[in-house]
């Protein structure tokens, strides 16, 4: 990392690395996927929204995920739901990451002994990056869940595994 | 706008067959017990009969009565055999200002009755949920396929008092 803290040698020339530069790029346009399932949404809403202004961090719905870098699973999976989340998934383009929005999507939350319904953590179908607990988590709690995944993608490398 | 005891006996005297139309109280609601095979032709005398005119279909759910015998498992939940799954019927009329409660019970074994969806049209997608969560099939229905459940959900009827889990749908684990 480290950008302008680089040695300016020339007015307008700035000395990073490409990968720092990839990185540094890459986390600050985390494109998401509009798509919210339930309570969580509407939290999830509300940071998108001018007081909490998620597009501070380079955060915009896409609505196409196939133009999306990150899927907020916002609420309670039903299994009918799962194969659906699954499917968006699949069709979002490499480097895709996976932020789980609260207790629900975690782990089943309230649903989690007698919910017939529920899928007990959406990480049984798509891997996830970040989990935000909460139920809701406050915008707050999800503005740290994204600072969690720019954390990871600044700590990511092109050659060596991470 | 006609009291329950009148319209009872309307019903009484119009289906006169020994044991389809009768009344009972549960808890502080008088409801009237029609058999499944008179369901539909009850409901349409009750929309279409002067006096009566019951336009409305407030509520229509499924019920397991859980009378039947029980079977202790080995996990301690019960499976249950014989006895009666129901159907509540809160119709209303809104241009008379009266309202009932039919009750349909059928077999545990061999829920069948008839759709009503012919007489109001909103009990369409209430059979659908009650044939998803309990499991009662409704004949002459339109489109009787499961509304809440995914289609392909081969688990059971998840409302039925000995409904268990299956392990996996579709490759996902249930379980928690």
């Amino acid at each position: 990392m480290g950008f302008l803290d680089k040695e300016f040698t020339q007015d307008n020339i700035v000395v990073t690395n490409l990968e720092a530069l990839l990185n540094w790029a890459r986390l600050s346009s985390i494109w998401q996927t509009t798509f919210g399932i339930a309570c969580c949404a509407i939290e999830m809403m509300a940071t998108s929204a001018s007081h909490y202004d998620f597009d501070r961090f380079g955060v915009i719905p896409r609505p196409s995920p196939r133009q999306a870098d990150v899927i907020i699973i916002s609420g309670t999976v039903t299994f009918k739901m799962a194969t659906r989340i699954k499917r968006i998934y699949e069709q979002m383009p490499e480097p895709k990451f996976v932020i789980s929005m609260g207790s629900c999507s975690n782990c089943g939350g309230p649903y989690w002994e007698h919910g017939y319904h529920v899928l007990k953590g959406v990480d049984r179908v798509i891997p996830v990056d970040v989990y935000v607990p909460g139920c809701p988590p406050r915008p707050e709690a999800l503005l740290e869940g994204l600072l969690k995944l720019q954390e990871k993608i600044r700590n990511e490398s092109m050659i060596k595994s991470a | 706008m006609k009291s329950f005891e009148e319209i009872l006996e309307l019903l009484k005297s119009n289906f006169s067959g020994e044991n389809d139309i009768s009344s009972s109280k549960e808890g502080t609601e008088d409801i009237i017990n029609v058999s499944p095979s008179l369901i539909k032709e009850v409901s349409k005398f009750l929309a279409s009969t002067e006096g009566l005119e019951f336009d409305s279909l407030i509520l229509l759910s499924g019920v397991d009565d859980e009378n039947g015998e029980k079977v202790k498992q080995e996990d301690e939940s019960n499976d249950i055999t014989g006895g009666t799954l129901s159907v509540y019927y809160h119709i209303e009329s809104v241009k008379l200002v009266h309202k009932l409660i039919l009750k349909v019970s059928v077999e545990r074994e061999n829920p069948v009755t008839t759709s009503v969806s012919s007489v109001w049209g909103c009990a369409n997608w209430h059979e659908r949920e009650a044939f998803d969560m309990i499991g009662i099939i409704f004949n002459e229905h339109p489109d009787l396929k499961r509304i809440l459940m995914p289609y392909d959900w081969e688990g059971g009827y998840p409302l039925r008092k000995d409904y268990r889990n299956p392990e996996f749908y579709n490759g996902m684990k249930v379980p928690y």
